[in-house]
Formats: structure tokens, C-alpha cells, sequence
């Protein structure tokens, strides 16, 4: 045996010897312990076509944020105006990250400028009108590059809040990801129940504190009636017997006590009286500081708990509560509440999410297309392994050998890569196959041809293999540029495509033309060959 | 065993006549069932829509499930049978002011009304009108490069002009740009895919006849001719566009230059060997001596893909038809189409000029050149072409 032979097969030996170990915890339930630490112990990854899972696609709507932010710093503004004794109509928010109002007195234009200038840094100036009797109505526009800021702040707080929640959420290996045009990616493999994933994901858990108008008759007001300041909600009510729900309105002071910012944390747990959950919520030093005063303020006074813009419940605050903690009740479920803890523990989302895409693949069919997929692909192995075997006798024996490595090669590139077999990446896999024969077809039929012409065999394994070589170089080429193409443009499944089909390609390229190559030369080499079996 | 005898001698270019009549038949029946339908039959991934599969406990039908769905003002949608069992179905809508955040749940809720029995929703998928144009979009940057790539790719690998490939490159890249820009003038937004694709073929096809590149322009035609096609069968049996079908589309432009480089690899060797021979028999004597291989490759290709759209499962059904038609046009394509394709350009330059021009400085000759002065060139490079192909023997 020549020192190069030796060396080509040394190279396929170590090759194969390290694609088998690659495998290896593919194949065993559980590697032995000595093997983790030391080698490989990554399974092939399934995508979520095969196992079974959700697959979202999020709009952060950050523009929200920037208008409740603005709304917000109206809201500071009516405050820091009563403090310092600026007398103006309240603040009104506007189209635009606008803040709108009018000075009463023009003697207060400098110490509001003053104030703007020393408080709310963010805001500009826009224009001011003095009229005849002295008011100056004044508009105030948050900064562009403030809002460009308080919308990227915001998607990467819901990024973070959703990461928070779906970690609780008790999926294994989920992926959360952020895309462009702040949108988030998430895939939660093997989620069994994949609405209340929804629900917990999207749920934007704004919790708000406000207080409740008593002096207004709730079942006479309407918008027209309402005082300045005052704002129509409705409570719902689910009868726990029936199921049904009933709605009744109740009047609110519209300015926010109290956010749920400064929670700590939140669990569930059961009422005593009507053995009902309830979720009980726990506020850092400053929030409870802020808390006991409102209660401490407002004894006697009902204080209603609004979640996502939904009142849950409106209780008379019996005395001030300066533990720090607050009870949220609403007739939950034991489910409900638990979510609502969850949400609340990983805090509200700074701005609604959309759901732009949702696919959604059940465990069963995940199965049913891993069988199928394999089935399949067994079954077009078993096929081509067979006609080139009676098609090429002998050689055609290497040239299976080949097709067998190649498949092995596929498995073991996929497990050392960590890429993702998905259902069409199985296609990718089949068609491989077919395509991979390709190569020994090109190189025996032009062996063939040579043997014809009269050359020996050794000079027409050398003929067939030179000749042919470039050109399976050449067409295998195109492929690949299609799959590095389809890689680059293709989400999920078709990116599955894409790389088993790149992968195929290049490991055909071996087994196909280095691997056999080395085999006949081996053959020839051991065994004065005198005519070939081709 | 051979299935093709290796003395083989079939006059494929002899008959070129009948085949381009044959393709030209099937691309009016593509280009008629277009417009018969249409245009094409856009899946929820492009369309935007919501796809829900349903596997019920009790044998169903789609006018029941419409109707159980009307509550939901889904009862246009489009409800089919899926896979061989009886009570699975496939329920689309792709209907414009459907709220399709929650549909998916809400669908399940109403179904619970009127199948007490139980179902089991094995599969939701939902695509929002803004990912589905991007996904759109995707779509279309994916073929454009392909197509780009290729081009550069086949223009400068079988012409050995590199150079020229990035001018054609270059040629391209400004045309569909300005095709875009019209476009977005017009305020068309999104109807600039098709027109692009197209702007894009045409010009690849135009430089490569100004430019006289035969082996390009041989190649592209077939591979227009492959993909076109296979897009007339899915628009004629009415399937599905999908994701994974723009993926099988481009796998088929891979496939079937695959099949035509080797045809025209062997031609250029046998253009070294001969470069007395008329172009036409090299050609035919090529496609003879490569077409053992041709049927040997195509039909395991074929096999295996036959095997993964018969066993494979609905989910995959289309993407491996859509694979089967192409791989099999892209056969009859590489025999029949792409090298008859060569002998389009004027012979006055036959291709085996080309590889010896590759070493001289010379500015390419301008497409309009005078004819009369090629026959003395082509002697001698002809000559040196043979001189080079004996040493490397």
C-alpha cells in the first residue's frame, strides 16, 4: 500500500470514527457518564414541524408607550404646576407626543418656562400665544430623540418582561429572539397548551390604582354629565354558578394613583371566607411608602384596581394599609390567578403586543411527520441502494457504501453543527440521496467509457475519476448556490431545507468521489485486478 | 447492466424543431392557465390568512364544519380534505377584516359547540397581512439572487469571462433597480415581484444574446423554461404557493443546471477534441455520450422524490410534486431544450473560440462585429484550442 493510499484511508477512518461519536447521543437514550464532559453529547435538534410546538412572531407597539408616557408626564405637569403655584388649564395630551395648555396669568411664563426647562428636560417648547386678556396657551412636544428612546427602551423591557415570563412558564429549551422592526421571535418547543401560552405572553398587565368617585351617580352619568377629571369604567362580574357576565358601570377619577411599577412580587392565594383565589401583590419601600399614603389619605373611600384597562374590583379601603401589599380578587380561576401572578411577578409589558404570526404544530403531527418523513426516506434508499447495486455490480457496492456514509455524514453534521432537522430538511435529506448518485453515475459511466476505449483498469479509474471530478464540481455548484440562497432568505422550516441540502451536498462530494476513490485504489492495490466489475 | 447502449445515437438536434414546439406548447398552456386563473394561487404564507388543521373524533363534512363556522363569518372559508383518512380537514381563510389575532382560539371555541365528540387542532398557522408581504418580499429577494448568482456564476464559468459576468451582474442589479423605483413612483408597492422576476429574466436573456454568451443563454433559457413550467402545472391543478414551494422552485434551478452543466461540459471537451466538427453534431454527440448518465441520475432523483411525495404525508405532498415536475422537466430540458438552445446564436462564432480568446488582452468584440471576420479567427484559435487539448491529454 502506497504512503498516500495509507493516508487517504487514515482520513476516512478518522472521518467516520468521528461522525459515528458525534452520533452517539443521538442514537443512545443516555449516554454513559464518563462519555459527558469529554465528547459530544448534543442530540440531533428537532425543529418544531417535527416535535411539535409554537412558533410567534410579536409586534412590540412601542408608539403606544411613547403616548403613555406623554400622558404620564401631563399628568406630572398638573402636579408640579400646583406645587409651585402656576395657575393653568390641565395639561392636555395631543397628537404628535404634544402636551397642551394655557397659562391663566402671563406673569407665570417664566417660572413655567422654569419649570419645563429643570423637570421635564425631554420636552420642547413648540409655540406659545399670548392673547388680549393675558392667557398664554402653550404647547409642549416631547423631544424626537426622547421618544426614539422611550420606544426602543420599551421594546427591550418587553423582550426582557416576556423572556421573564415565558421562563416561568415551564417550557424546556424555549427561544426568544429579537428581529428587526422591533418585533420578537419566540419558539416554544413542545408547549401543550398553546392558547394560555398566548394569553400569558400577550398580556400586557398594566395594573393601575384609582380612585372612585362616589359623589357621582354611576347609573345616571354620561360623558356630558361627567365632572372634569372624571372618567366611566365598567366593573365585570362573572356569576360563578352560571358563567355569566354582567357589567356595571362605575365612575373613576381618571389620574393613576398608582402603577403596579414598583411590585415585588405576586402570588395566589385563597380567600378564607368564599374559598376564592386571590392574588396578593407585594410592593418595594418606595411603593408601599406611596401606598400607605394613599390609603392612610383615602379611608373610607373606595379604591378601584384596574388591570389592561379592565376594573377588577373596587374595595372601600377600611384602613390605611402601610405593609406594603395589595389583593387583587376578580372571580379568577385557579388557572387565571395563577397567571395573573406570573404576569405580575415579571412585570407589565410597557407597551401591547401584536401577534403578526402564530404556526402552531400539535405533538401528534410533529410524530405522524417524523414517520412519514423517515419511512420515506428508507424507503428511496432502499430503492436507489438496489438498482445501482444490479445496475453496477461491484462497484456499485462501493458506490452504496458511499450513499450509506453520506447519510451517516448528514446525521453527524446536523448534531456537531447543531442545526435543526426540520420536515422539509428530511426532503433535503431524501433528495440528497438521489442527487449524491449522481456523482458515482457521472464517474462510472465515464470509467465505463474509458474501459471501452481499451485502457486497463487501473488507467480508466484514473481517467473517469480525473475527467469526471470538475464537472461534478461544477454541477454541484448550482445547488449550493440555491441552498445558501434559500438559507439566507428562509425562516424555519425552508432554512431546515437549506442545510441539509448544503450539507448533502458538500459530504457527497466526499463519499462520492474521495471515499470510493480510496476504495478502488485500495482494491487495486491488494488484488491484481484484471477486469472490473462495473 | 446498461439501459442505454453506450454506441447510443439519437438525433435529439435533428429534432430540435419538434421539441421547442413541444415546450412552446406547455409554456402557452402555462402562460394561458395564468390568466385563466388568475395569476397564482397564493398560500396564507403570502397572502396572509389563518390555516387550521382539524382532526375530528366523528366522521364530519366541509359543509358542516362552513357551517359551524359561520358564527365567526367564516363560512367562505376554504374547508378540504386532508390526508387519506376521512375526518381531517384543512380549514383556510384568507377573507381581508378578519381579526386574526385569536382567531385560532376562538375558532376552537366555536367548534366545541358543534362537535361535542372532540377534535384534536393538530395545526394552526397564522400569518398577519404585514409578515405575509414581507415573507412576500423575502420570497422575491430569494429568486432574484438566485437568479443573479447563477447568472454570474454560469456566465463566468462556462465563458470563462469573468469580467463580463460582473458587467452582466452589474446590468441587472441596475435594471431591476429601476424597475423597482418605477414601481414605488407609481405607488405600487408591492406589485413590483412579478414585473421584477421578469425585468430580471428578460435582461439576463438580452445580455446574454448581445453579449453572445451560448452557454449562458442555453442555460438560462432551460432553466426559465423548467421553472415556468412547473409553476403552469401548480397553477393549472390550482395548488398552493407557499414558502416551501419557492424553496422547491429554487432547488429545481439548481437541479436543472445541474443536468445541463454536464451536458455542456462534455460538449466543450468534445469541442477541444473536434473543432473541425460542425457545432450541431459536437452537440448531438454530447448529449449521446451523457445520456446514460442523464437518465440514470434523473430517475433516482426522481425515485427517491416519488417516494417522499407518495409516503411523505400531506404536509409535504406539494413541496415534493412541485420537486417530482421539476426534476423531471429539467431532464427533458437538458436533453432537449438547453443544448438545441446553442445553436440559436449566428455559428459564425462557435463556442470553442471562446476558451482560446480567454489569454489575449483584446477588448471583447462588439456583439455587432462583422461576420465576414470571424471564419479566419476561428481557424486559428481553433487550431491553438487543439494544440492545448493534445498537451493536456
Amino acid at each position: 500500500m502506497s504512503r498516500n493510499l495509507t493516508v487517504k484511508a487514515a482520513v476516512v477512518a478518522a472521518v467516520i470514527l468521528v461522525a459515528l461519536v458525534y452520533l452517539v447521543p443521538t442514537m443512545t437514550s443516555k449516554p454513559p457518564a464518563w462519555w459527558e464532559g469529554v465528547l459530544p453529547s448534543e442530540k440531533i435538534h428537532l425543529g418544531l414541524d417535527l416535535q411539535g410546538g409554537m412558533h410567534l412572531i410579536l409586534e412590540v407597539e412601542a408608539e403606544k408607550a411613547v403616548v403613555s408616557a406623554v400622558e404620564r408626564a401631563s399628568q406630572d405637569l398638573l402636579r408640579k404646576m400646583g406645587e409651585e403655584k402656576i395657575r393653568a388649564t390641565r395639561p392636555e395630551p395631543g397628537a404628535d407626543h404634544t402636551i397642551k395648555l394655557t397659562l391663566l396669568a402671563d406673569s407665570d411664563r417664566a417660572k413655567f418656562q422654569d419649570l419645563i426647562k429643570t423637570n421635564f428636560p425631554d420636552y420642547k417648547e413648540l409655540d406659545a400665544k399670548t392673547d388680549s386678556e393675558g392667557k398664554v396657551s402653550v404647547s409642549l412636544q416631547l423631544l424626537p430623540a426622547s421618544a426614539k428612546d422611550i420606544a426602543s427602551q420599551a421594546s427591550e423591557q418587553a423582550l426582557e418582561t416576556i423572556r421573564n415570563r415565558v421562563d416561568q412558564f415551564g417550557v424546556s429549551e424555549p427561544e426568544i429572539m429579537p428581529q428587526e422592526d422591533g418585533r420578537i421571535l419566540i419558539q416554544l418547543p413542545g408547549v401543550k397548551d398553546p392558547q394560555r401560552a398566548v394569553a400569558l405572553i400577550g398580556k400586557t398587565a398594566q395594573l393601575e390604582f384609582k380612585l372612585v368617585d362616589d359623589s357621582v351617580d354611576p347609573r345616571t352619568a354620561s360623558k356630558a354629565t361627567l365632572p372634569p377629571g372624571d372618567e366611566i369604567y365598567y366593573l365585570y362580574d362573572r356569576d360563578s354558578q352560571s358563567g355569566r357576565v354582567s357589567k356595571e358601570p362605575i365612575v373613576l377619577r381618571s389620574r393613576t394613583v398608582m402603577t403596579g411599577e414598583t411590585i415585588t412580587d405576586a402570588r395566589v392565594q385563597i380567600d378564607s371566607q368564599n374559598n376564592e383565589p386571590y392574588v396578593s401583590v407585594a410592593f418595594d419601600a418606595r411603593g408601599a411608602r406611596q401606598f400607605g399614603d394613599i390609603t392612610t389619605r383615602n379611608v373610607k373611600k373606595r379604591l378601584a384596581i384596574i388591570l389592561d384597562g379592565k376594573v377588577q374590583s373596587a374595595p372601600v379601603i377600611q384602613e390605611p394599609i402601610t405593609r406594603g401589599e395589595a389583593r387583587i380578587s376578580g372571580d379568577f380561576t385557579m388557572e387565571e390567578a395563577r397567571d395573573l401572578a406570573v404576569v405580575l411577578r415579571s412585570g407589565a409589558l410597557p407597551a401591547p403586543v401584536k401577534i403578526l404570526e402564530e404556526r402552531t404544530v400539535g405533538p401528534s403531527l410533529g410524530r405522524d411527520s417524523i414517520n412519514q418523513g423517515l419511512i420515506s426516506m428508507v424507503v428511496g434508499f432502499i430503492l436507489v441502494v438496489l438498482f445501482i447495486l444490479v445496475y453496477y455490480k461491484l462497484a456499485g457496492i462501493v458506490a452504496d457504501l458511499a450513499l450509506l456514509l453520506n447519510l451517516v455524514l448528514i446525521a453527524a453534521a446536523l448534531a456537531a453543527f447543531q442545526a435543526t432537522l426540520t420536515l422539509p430538511g428530511i426532503a433535503g435529506v431524501i433528495l440528497t440521496i438521489g442527487m449524491a448518485v449522481d456523482a458515482n453515475v457521472l464517474i462510472f459511466e465515464r470509467i465505463r467509457e474509458e474501459l471501452r476505449l481499451g485502457k486497463t483498469p487501473a488507467a480508466a479509474i484514473d481517467a473517469g475519476y480525473g475527467k469526471a471530478t470538475i464537472t461534478i464540481l461544477d454541477a454541484n455548484i448550482t445547488t449550493l448556490i440555491a441552498a445558501l440562497v434559500l438559507f439566507q432568505f428562509g425562516t424555519g422550516p425552508v432554512r431546515g431545507f437549506a442545510v441539509t441540502l448544503a450539507i448533502g451536498i458538500a459530504s457527497s462530494m466526499f463519499t462520492a468521489i474521495y471515499f470510493t476513490r480510496m476504495v478502488f485504489d485500495l482494491a487495486l492495490s491488494r488484488f491484481s485486478v484484471k477486469g472490473l466489475s462495473i | 447492466m446498461e439501459l442505454i447502449k453506450p454506441d447510443v445515437n439519437i438525433d435529439f438536434v435533428g429534432k430540435r424543431k419538434w421539441a421547442f414546439v413541444f415546450s412552446a406548447l406547455l409554456l402557452l398552456l402555462t402562460v394561458a392557465s395564468l390568466f385563466l386563473r388568475g395569476g397564482l394561487n397564493q398560500g396564507i404564507d403570502f397572502a396572509g390568512g389563518i390555516l387550521v388543521q382539524v382532526r375530528f373524533n366523528a366522521p364530519t363534512d366541509a359543509a358542516a364544519i362552513k357551517k359551524a363556522l359561520t358564527p365567526l363569518g367564516m363560512q367562505d372559508s376554504l374547508v378540504q380534505n386532508f390526508g387519506r383518512e376521512g375526518n381531517e380537514f384543512l380549514i383556510r381563510a384568507e377573507k381581508a377584516g378578519l381579526k386574526l389575532d385569536g382567531l385560532g382560539d376562538r375558532m376552537r371555541e366555536t367548534l366545541k359547540a358543534s362537535y361535542p365528540q372532540g377534535f384534536e387542532v393538530r395545526r394552526v398557522e397564522m400569518v398577519g397581512p404585514k409578515v405575509g408581504k414581507d415573507l412576500r418580499r423575502q420570497a422575491l429577494m430569494a429568486i432574484f439572487y438566485a437568479i443573479l448568482l447563477i447568472v454570474v456564476y454560469i456566465s463566468g464559468r462556462f465563458e470563462a469571462k469573468w469580467g463580463l459576468s460582473a458587467i452582466m451582474a452589474a446590468v441587472l442589479v441596475g435594471a431591476t433597480f429601476l424597475v423597482q423605483t418605477i414601481f414605488a413612483a407609481a405607488g405600487a408597492e408591492d406589485a413590483g415581484m412579478v414585473p421584477l422576476i421578469i425585468t430580471a429574466l428578460v435582461v439576463t436573456v438580452g445580455a446574454c444574446w448581445l453579449f453572445r454568451l451560448r452557454y449562458a443563454l442555453g442555460a438560462i433559457v432551460a432553466l426559465i423554461h423548467d421553472v415556468a413550467i412547473t409553476v403552469g402545472v401548480f397553477t393549472l391543478m390550482d395548488k398552493e404557493f407557499t414558502l416551501a414551494i419557492v424553496a422547491a422552485l429554487l432547488t429545481i434551478i439548481g437541479y436543472s443546471l445541474n443536468d445541463t452543466i454536464v451536458v455542456f461540459d462534455r460538449i466543450r471537451e468534445n469541442l477541444r477534441r473536434s473543432g473541425r466538427q460542425p457545432l450541431g453534431t459536437v452537440i448531438n454527440d454530447s448529449v449521446n455520450q451523457t445520456l446514460s448518465r442523464t437518465i440514470l441520475t434523473s430517475g433516482t432523483t426522481l425515485v427517491v422524490v416519488a417516494a417522499l411525495w407518495i409516503l411523505g404525508g400531506g404536509v409535504i405532498e406539494d413541496f415534493a410534486f412541485a420537486l417530482l415536475v421539476g426534476i423531471g422537466i429539467g431532464t427533458y430540458s437538458s436533453i432537449f431544450v438547453a443544448s438545441p438552445v446553442l445553436l440559436l446564436l449566428p455559428e459564425s462564432k462557435p463556442a470553442g473560440l471562446k476558451v482560446g480568446r480567454r489569454s489575449r488582452p483584446a477588448p471583447e468584440p462588439a456583439p455587432q462585429a462583422p461576420a465576414a471576420k470571424a471564419p479566419s479567427v476561428q481557424q486559428k484559435s481553433a487550431s491553438r484550442k487543439r494544440k492545448k487539448g493534445g498537451k493536456r491529454r
